[in-house]
């Protein structure tokens, strides 16, 4: 899709029948593997399929990128979450940056669909990395494109962006915001000040996916929710950014493990021409 | 029961409990007096027939014993080990009277055991191909037994599991050490070879929705044994600093992930060199002996003293043994954490003892002025946890109680919607694997009765 980024499209009728926009699936690669929370970007219930789309940023979704048409993931678990809550707002200002595009999408279409006019604030480090940017400018009235080194759009970020319009006078009903946490915490602090409601989608770590650990809790409005099962969509002007922020480095350590390991065997192959794991 | 050394088993996953020799065995089995009105039957929740089993494994008639032990119960190798036997069947016992009470769980466990080295490979049974269907949601001690039972009753059963391996707490919550994996795949492979179905990654209430279960996919009734799935917290401040877990999301990584073996498994479990749990049931001691065994101190940090300890005094025991501290009479009060937002201790409060309370147990009663600090690494909070709200928020015809469980009639487990049954901790509050597996029981049978009747009207 994009280089680093992948679309993969999953065989799974039930998911694709029951998924709306907002909800995601846990993906497990295989027997070994971590559950992999991802939101469900498309889907199309004739032919049974869903889609993910994802960057390969730690050894699971390296894992995932790798696999080839055709081949088997050991488990697809979904939909998962609350789906959101689209209703006819009016004119509706949606600010992605990064992989928060796969989340933006289905969202734009369901507001799309509701009637709402919509507004697309898209960002993304370079140019390559910017996606559905022509699925998402065919339901928009406006789209802003903005890239941290100036190879698409302008240069600079989303958030500028979503405050310009805000400061000139541009009037909006509702916001989406979607990306990184602190990408999602200055959208939030921009649209405060213009009481602009705003609804933003979270992915802390999550073990079951299905309310049974709490290890995805996080506060929204000095209350503790599961954002497996009453997310992922919060009320942004109300979600505890840094807590989540903190919570979402727990493994930070471990990650490095993986990470270094992944590195290694890299290098092994380098060296060998054939991939470390599968000489044990 | 023999047990492998304190040092030796703290170190590793493998079995605490070695299980009876065969002399050992038949020894114990000659000290049951063959009762003729035997109480221990009654004190079982699924009505093994004790002393018949009992009696087949004195005469060595081994094979008899299985199937005495069988008739009853599907997952004989689990319940001979995690069940409570010293307040149910053992409590009951005659012999127990003057005496130590006859080793009915560990008799049971031997048998089991014995099956598995022992016994030939069976066919698995398929069921009639025009017989009604039934779904099971769970797969837990309430489902897997709910499914073997309608299973015999010979119709075709189908389980619904949200998690990708089968057995509920079984799997993600009792530890290895306590319950080997290889005694659950087993168990759970007799009740598929009785023909029952298990469909893994299936939530029902988002992946499909119980109304599409009986009007759409055919199942002429349900059986909802969806458990205990939601943690409770202490709601003090700090509870989320990150090192803090539910013990459901620790014993799940470490029992389901395996999270003891990554980098090899992938979930990884961050546990440092003093480890908090707080709580004092089965749970608590679970993640504590867990715990140390992943190499850190274990301190479990409890309101009351070591007497009302709502877990088995067996696993109390095997954990104390094993090194794990008991801090009585503490009340955490909050976590306090550093820099990077890890939790780095626990402000607690000391108690003492007062008035009991609705329970029966003497109240802890806070000491003002008594604040002290306990370091840790990691938090594990083991305070219970209630029904899991998925399932019954996703079908408004199905009604809870305040506490979150489902409303059903006491006798036949039926809930608000006619054809649909629950059982376990999702309807009940027992809290037991053998409490469950005799709601599943009692619900196969009234869903027997349903079909019956349904069927025979409708002929």
């Amino acid at each position: 899709m994009a280089p680093g980024i992948t679309r993969t499209e999953i065989r799974a009728p039930r998911i694709a029948r029951r998924a709306r926009p907002g909800q995601f699936v846990i993906v497990r690669v295989d027997e070994k593997g971590e559950r992999v929370p991802l939101t469900i970007a498309e889907r199309d219930p004739e032919h049974g399929t869903i889609a993910i789309v994802y960057q390969a940023v730690g050894y699971s979704t390296e894992q995932l990128a790798k696999l080839a048409i055709g081949e088997v993931m050991a488990d697809v678990l979904g939909p998962l979450g609350q789906p959101t809550k689209i209703e006819r707002y009016g004119r509706v200002v949606c600010v992605a940056g990064g992989l928060g595009i796969a989340f933006m999408y289905p969202e734009i279409v369901g507001f799309a669909d509701a009637g709402n006019e919509i507004i697309s604030i898209l960002g993304a480090r370079n140019e390559s990395l910017l996606f559905y940017v022509d699925e998402i400018r065919a339901r928009s009235t406006e789209v802003h494109i903005c890239t941290d080194d100036g190879s698409a759009g302008r240069k600079g970020f989303v958030t500028d962006i979503l405050r310009e319009l805000l400061e000139r006078g541009d009037h909006f009903d509702y916001c989406i915001a979607t990306g990184p946490l602190p990408m999602m915490k200055a959208a939030v602090d921009a649209t405060k000040e213009y009481d602009l409601p705003t609804l933003v989608s979270l992915d802390p770590i999550m073990v079951d996916g299905t309310g049974m650990c709490g290890a995805c809790r996080v506060t929204v409005g000095g209350e503790v929710k599961f954002a497996c099962v009453d997310g992922p969509d919060f009320d942004g002007h109300l979600v505890d950014f840094d807590e989540l922020a903190k919570r979402k480095r727990a493994f930070a350590r471990e990650e490095e493990v993986c990470r270094l390991e992944l590195a290694a065997d890299a290098l092994e192959q380098e060296r060998t021409g054939e991939p470390a794991d599968e000489q044990n | 029961m023999p047990r492998r050394d304190p040092k030796q088993r703290a170190s590793d996953f493998g079995e605490v409990a070695t299980g009876l020799e065969l002399t050992a065995a038949l020894a114990e089995a000659q000290r049951c007096l063959q009762c003729k009105r035997p109480a221990c039957v009654k004190g079982c929740p699924v009505g093994i027939d004790i002393p018949g089993f009992i009696q087949a494994l004195k005469e060595k008639r081994f094979e008899e014993a299985v199937r005495i032990l069988k008739e009853r119960n599907s997952l004989p190798g689990i319940c001979g080990r995690v069940c409570p036997q010293e307040s149910q069947c053992e409590a009951a016992c005659i012999v127990g009277k003057r005496d130590e009470p006859v080793s009915i769980g560990a008799l049971e466990r031997f048998v089991a055991d014995w099956e598995r080295s022992n016994a030939a490979f069976r066919l698995r049974r398929e069921p009639s191909p025009d017989a009604p269907k039934v779904a099971v949601i769970g797969s837990g001690p309430a489902g897997l037994t709910a499914a073997g039972d309608l299973a015999r009753y010979g119709y075709r059963v189908t389980i619904f599991e949200s998690l990708h391996a089968p057995g509920g707490v079984l799997r993600y919550g009792i530890p290895e050490f306590r319950l080997p994996r290889e005694i659950l795949d087993r168990e759970i492979d007799y009740v598929k070879s009785l023909g029952v179905e298990i469909e893994t990654d299936v939530l029902v209430g988002k992946t499909i929705t119980l109304e599409e279960l009986l009007d759409e996919e055919g199942y002429q009734a349900v059986f909802i044994g969806t458990g205990a799935g939601l943690p409770w917290f202490l709601r003090i401040p700090g509870e989320n600093l990150a090192g803090v877990y539910s013990a459901n999301e620790f014993l799940t990584r470490v029992n389901l992930m395996r999270a003891h073996r990554f980098p090899e498994y992938r979930t990884p479990v961050h546990i440092g060199a003093r480890t908090c749990v707080i709580g004092g049931g089965n749970v608590a001691m679970d993640a504590a002996r867990s715990a140390l065994r992943l190499g850190s101190e274990a301190t479990i940090l409890y309101r009351r003293t070591r007497t009302e300890l709502p877990a088995r005094a067996e696993e109390v025991e095997n954990a104390l043994e094993e090194g794990v501290k008991l801090e009585e009479l503490t009340i955490p009060l909050e976590m306090l954490g550093d820099d990077d937002g890890r939790v780095r201790a626990i402000v607690c409060q000391r108690a003492e003892l007062g008035e009991p309370d609705a329970s029966g147990r003497r109240r802890p009663v806070p000491l003002d002025g008594s604040d002290f600090e306990v370091p840790c690494d990691t938090a594990i909070v083991a305070v219970s946890a209630s029904p899991n709200p998925l399932l019954p928020r996703s079908e408004p015809r199905l009604k809870t109680r305040k506490d979150g469980r489902l409303v059903i009639d006491p006798d036949s487990g039926e809930t608000t919607i006619t054809g649909v049954f629950a059982g376990g901790d999702i309807a009940n509050d027992e809290g037991t694997v053998i409490a469950a597996m005799g709601d599943g029981k009692r619900a196969a049978r009234a869903i027997h009765e349903y079909l019956q009747q349904k069927n025979r009207a409708s002929s």
